[in-house]
């Protein structure tokens, strides 16, 4: 029974068996503790903390299109996530999501620039499927490396992303360019037939800037969910993270398993990128994300590496996202608390993890070890 | 040796993980100069018991007494400074460091490594435990690491040195050195606490023996008063049968054959196989003896497919070439196998038991379809297997992690052979579980061979191989010795070839 | 040519700092993915306080105890509570990203006064070796020395050959009764220290402002460079003046307006990263004698 004995005076022991209730009690204790930290901070930087915490977390979802914004808003985070619990869960720590997201971009952004004239209803699926690959291609790179030169993932895929963004910089500044854009940094935009639609209902309208894309994202959470859990691919994948050496025994093929999952991932944090364009921006610029990647590790962590799981991580982080530029508009307080925000939740919950798999004695006795 | 002097003693000793009781409050004694054996099956308490002496564990209530005072030992370190030693059985080195650095990693503070090194040599020579200083942990044999180990401790001059099964990694005449160390270091006054579960062992070099069962001290005995039998009966608490066991012979068309197998070393660990011939029919036991780090893992890892040389006709089954056919194929075959690691290796230890069962069964087309996990296939079947091999379960459907050793074992034997396997390839089916499990295990293993099966079986536990098996082999540096007819050899034989020597 | 040297030198300091630091850290096989975070914070504290306090030496120091500070919070997750070390550190690059960027809101920009070079008597004054090798500040002399004090100390010393014990197996560490725990938090420690140096090192010398997230990457870059020095302490300067002397090279060539599009440029740091992993991971035997084997493991005593 293997113990973790720290300065003599913390034990974590393994618990046998894990509880249900305590596993869907940690992300709701890590999200209070979170905000009681952040009320903590605001007060000693001299913010107004309840102030803060109504236009952070109550005044992005007021109003019923604000709560389409924040779908919008998790639409990128759920997909992504999704993606990443599959490599999370077979110990391949791709952090590169936000670079995969770009080169979906620009795999779909090369389809659409090259066909604006067109009307066809093919282009759309075209280009998430390309989008997909896109994503996938720029994710194979350190799974490639890591099969052949058991290089570590974590640090290729982190590089490749800032190759990744360079490289989308130099395309719309350079060969992508609209000559049109007055020295603007951008590509021409898409033609209708490359864009998603805001959802319309007949008699009710749009709802904000809801689009379709959610939906897909909802669709694709499911799928991967039950893909993980219910199929063979997805046990492969598990016993691969949970134990290597029975995953051999099985007659599983790691290599398999690596390239499989950084496929997945690689290829809805592609699709991602492509969403973001053709919903919300129509065409390519050097900025397309804004930090997607890097925050869909937390919801990925939150949603306890379950895609399904992943849909309301994905509104709750989505909900920090929308508040911080809230609070930039209506406090002041510059964009980037939300990484407070952030990080805050996922060491909370990495704490909740420990606290769900062992049980944790203070011993104080006087003079032990 | 007179028993004067009590140097330690334990006092109502308990100690609780969660709900289990692992030592349920122990009485135990050993005096100065004395080879004690402690005795019990996997569970009984034995490594939690000899932890706390160590200082590695606090007890939660009884008391400590080491030269007639009540003391708490803070741990390993304060443990060495009484004067207490210990030679774990996994060893405690660090593999990229050198001999010199081990071992003054093991030491107190002050000591200047000039100094050092030649009272190392100093030991080495007058115990016969040869090893160069200078060499780096991961070069040196097992054997040659367990020097490493002795040697560190004997550099603090202990008065009691406690061992953990440490002849399970060596050759029978290791052994033999081994107990004349031992033997040495009581005569010049060092106690000597020996964990072990080879009976034999405790006969030879023991003066006392403890037995623990299930956290309890069943009792403490004169070893000379006993044989055995009555010691294994002390350990499980009810009559063993020890007679040979009796098997129908019947031959059978199955047959495989190994043809000059070999296989290169991975890394400084792992062991080279050298052309590795064997031959077995259907209805045979093969016995494969050999002390641990021989090449029985290597040797395993070909079988099951795990490792595949990409070379023909070296593995050739019922007329089917399956050199290159992964486990998964070897399986649809009607081959099953039970690797030596239970946890992490033939089970999945966060997964429930009807997981673990399709882990070797997922490529029955019942158990999923198009894909799709089929769960209430699994989940029947596993329950089928926890009642006819006597499982014992906390509940329904269980992690594999809340399983006792002996019960999952059981589990995964009962998994393999109700595939009604026409192959069955077991290392160590039986180590580390209790004797009664044990009992159980081999005589199904006995059964499926009744029933035409080929089983090969390898095992460390030469009383094991004999017991079983129709046709015994012995490995030695990745070198498998041709098959002898089990009426037709002898121990003294097989010792000699585990030896390397023939 | 003679700045260019020099701004080679100046803006490895930072990377060698954080990388020595970590070589430390994981050297005792714990793998902090929070640099970044760190070397933040003691940028932004650094700033803070030599604005308001106008003391460069308090900057210094308070910068570098910010870096300790987000340290101990990273060992008290990833070493006393036992989480997932990737994570954990990724948490506290995106906390300590935004917690300085909160803190630093109200001196985004405000000109700070530059940490002062030495002025060696005669060696100084040395044409073309003078300014190059002897005219530096302090921080900079006190990063190459702290190189060979790591070096020194991991080889030399008991403590680094138990550092390097528990880098290499923690569970013969722990089993040989050394606290594996305590040694790791005072490596991590020590790692803080040296990653909130080298952020403090960025408004004090190099740009003489605070600006939300103007490590850039560095922290990363350190990360990659203690892989790149295969964890011998000996060869960090080297990777260090070798990245920096890349990013030189390319704000030159893009001012210059060479032919290359600045972006390729850019990334030639991360190719060589990359390009570096790979060459070192093909070597198994080197790398089973020089990485430390329980990185990033989880600990778990007993059986």
């Amino acid at each position: 029974m293997g113990v973790v004995e720290v300065f003599g005076m913390i034990t974590l022991s393994p618990r046998s068996n894990i509880s249900f209730s305590l596993t869907l009690l940690t992300p709701i204790i890590a999200i209070f503790f979170t905000l009681v930290m952040a009320l903590i901070i605001f007060s000693f930087l001299g913010y107004d903390p309840l102030k803060s915490l109504y236009y952070f977390f109550i005044a992005p979802v007021s109003r019923p299109d604000q709560v389409a914004a924040l779908a919008v808003k998790a639409c990128p985070l759920i997909l992504i996530a999704s993606g990443l619990v599959f490599c999370y869960r077979s110990n391949i720590w791709n952090i590169g999501a936000e670079g995969q997201l770009v080169f979906g971009a620009i795999f779909s952004g090369w389809l659409a620039l090259n066909f604006l004239e067109s009307n066809s209803f093919l282009l759309l699926p075209c280009m998430m499927l390309v989008a997909i690959l896109g994503g996938m291609f720029w994710a194979l790179i350190p799974a490639i490396l890591k099969i052949r030169f058991n290089t570590n993932e974590i640090l290729v895929s982190l590089m490749l992303t800032y190759v990744a963004s360079l490289f989308i910089d130099f395309l719309v500044r350079g060969p992508w360019r609209d000559p049109m854009s007055f020295g603007f940094p951008l590509t021409p935009t898409y033609s209708d037939a490359a864009l998603i639609d805001r959802v319309y209902i007949p008699f009710v309208g749009y709802i904000g800037q809801l689009h379709y894309g959610v939906f897909v994202a909802l669709i694709v959470s499911v799928i991967l969910w039950f893909v993980l859990m219910k199929m063979l691919p997805g046990f492969k994948i598990r016993v691969t993270g949970e134990s290597p050496s029975a995953a051999i025994f099985a007659g599983f093929n790691p290599s398999y398993v690596t390239v499989m999952v950084m496929c997945i991932s690689g290829g809805t944090a592609g699709l991602a990128g492509m969403i973001e364009v053709s919903a919300n921006i129509g065409q390519l610029q050097p900025n397309i994300s804004f930090g997607y990647g890097f925050t869909a590790i937390i919801v990925a962590f939150l949603a306890r590496l379950n895609p399904l799981a992943a849909i309301p991580a994905g509104l709750i982080v989505a909900l920090a996202e929308l508040g911080g530029d809230s609070v930039q508009i209506s406090m002041g307080m510059p964009k980037v608390v939300t990484g407070v925000f952030k990080g805050l939740l996922l060491l909370s919950l990495l704490a909740g993890e420990t606290f769900n798999r062992y049980h944790i004695k203070f011993d104080f006795k006087k003079g032990n070890k | 040796m007179p028993h004067t002097e009590v140097l330690l003693s334990g006092e109502n000793i308990t100690k609780i993980f969660g709900d289990f009781k692992a030592n349920d409050n122990v009485n135990f004694s050993i005096s100065k100069g004395e080879i004690h054996a402690l005795l019990g099956e996997n569970g009984a308490g034995k490594s939690t018991f000899v932890k706390i002496i160590y200082g590695l564990l606090k007890p939660d209530s009884g008391n400590v007494i080491w030269k007639n005072e009540i003391i708490e030992i803070n741990g390993p370190k304060h443990a060495r400074e009484l004067g207490i030693g210990m030679v774990f059985q996994h060893f405690s080195l660090f593999e990229a460091l050198t001999v010199l650095e081990n071992i003054s990693l093991a030491l107190p503070e002050k000591n200047q490594s000039d100094d050092l090194e030649k009272r190392i040599k100093e030991i080495s020579n007058e115990y016969g435990l040869q090893i160069d200083p200078r060499s780096r942990v991961f070069n040196l044999s097992v054997g040659e690491q367990q020097r490493v180990e002795i040697i560190r401790c004997l550099l603090q001059n202990p008065e009691l040195l406690i061992m953990d099964e440490p002849t399970s990694v060596l050759t029978p005449q290791e052994i033999s050195k081994l107990f004349e160390v031992l033997e040495k270091l009581s005569k010049s006054g060092c106690s000597i606490l020996f964990i072990t579960h080879k009976l034999e062992e405790v006969r030879s070099l023991t003066s006392r023996a403890t037995i623990l069962r299930r956290g309890k001290n069943v009792s403490t005995v004169e070893t000379k008063d006993h044989t055995a039998k009555s010691f294994s009966q002390m350990m499980v608490g009810h009559e063993i049968n020890t007679n040979k066991y009796k098997k129908n012979k019947i031959e059978n068309e199955n047959v495989l054959k190994i043809n000059n197998l070999s296989r290169p070393a991975q890394n400084q660990f792992s062991v080279e196989l050298k052309d590795i011939n064997l031959s077995v029919r259907g209805g045979e036991i093969l016995g494969i003896a050999g002390i641990a780090g021989n090449g029985q893992g290597e040797l395993m890892e070909a079988l099951t497919g795990e490792y595949l040389s990409n070379e023909a006709d070296k593995i050739l089954f019922n007329g089917f070439d399956i050199s290159n056919f992964k486990p998964n194929d070897r399986r649809k075959l009607g081959i099953s196998f039970i690797p030596e690691e239970r946890i992490g290796h033939a089970t999945v230890s966060s997964f429930n038991l009807s997981e673990n069962f399709y882990l070797t069964d997922y490529i029955n087309d019942n158990s999923s379809n198009y894909g799709i996990i089929n769960n209430s296939f699994n989940y029947e079947n596993a329950s089928n297997i926890v009642n006819e091999y006597d499982v014992r379960v906390p509940h329904n459907n269980p992690l594999a992690s809340s399983l006792s050793g002996g019960n999952l074992q059981k589990f995964i034997v009962g998994r393999e052979i109700s595939r009604k396997p026409k192959l069955l390839v077991a290392s160590q089916p039986t180590w580390g579980v209790d004797v009664g499990a044990a009992l159980e295990i081999r005589s199904q293993i006995i059964k499926i061979a009744e029933q035409g099966a080929i089983v090969i079986i390898i095992s460390q536990d030469l009383d094991e191989i004999f017991l079983l098996s129709d046709l015994i082999s012995v490995i030695y540096n990745g070198n498998l010795s041709k098959q002898f007819n089990k009426e037709k050899v002898n121990l003294e034989k097989i010792g000699l070839l585990m030896g390397g020597s023939s | 040519m003679l700045e260019l040297i020099i701004a080679v030198i100046l803006s490895s300091i930072p990377i060698m700092l954080a990388a020595t630091g970590e070589l430390v850290v994981e050297r005792s096989g714990v793998l902090n993915l929070g640099v970044e975070g760190m070397m933040l914070m003691g940028a932004v504290i650094a700033s803070i306080t030599v604005i308001t306090t106008g003391s460069l030496f308090l900057a210094v120091i308070f910068g570098a105890l910010s870096g300790l500070l987000t340290s101990i919070v990273f060992g008290f997750f990833a070493l006393v509570l036992a989480t997932n070390q990737v994570a954990t550190g990724l948490a506290l690059t995106i906390f300590g990203t935004g917690l300085s960027g909160l803190i630093g809101a109200e001196y985004v920009g405000k000109a700070i006064q530059r940490l002062e070079a030495l002025n060696i008597p005669i060696l100084s004054n040395i044409p073309y070796l003078g300014p190059i090798l002897f005219s530096h500040n302090i921080l900079v002399y006190f990063s190459f020395i702290i190189v060979f004090i790591v070096g020194w100390f991991l080889l030399k010393t008991k403590s680094g050959l138990v550092l390097r014990a528990v880098g290499n197996n923690h569970d013969s560490a722990h089993a040989l009764g050394y606290s594996v725990v305590f040694i790791r938090f005072c490596s991590v420690m020590f790692g803080g220290l040296m990653a909130g140096l080298g952020g403090a090192f960025l408004p004090l010398v190099l740009t003489p402002h605070w600006a939300e997230g103007m490590t850039a990457g560095k922290g990363w870059i350190a990360l990659a460079l203690v892989v790149f020095a295969s964890w011998r302490p000996l060869r960090i300067p080297i990777g260090a003046l070798l990245f920096s002397g890349i990013t030189v090279m390319q704000l030159v060539g893009q001012a210059r307006g060479w032919a290359m599009p600045s972006q390729f440029l850019s990334m030639l740091p991360y190719l060589a990263t990359i390009a570096v992993l790979v060459i070192i991971s093909r070597n198994k035997e080197f790398s089973i004698i020089n990485a430390p084997a329980s990185l990033g493991k989880l600990f778990i005593a007993g059986k």
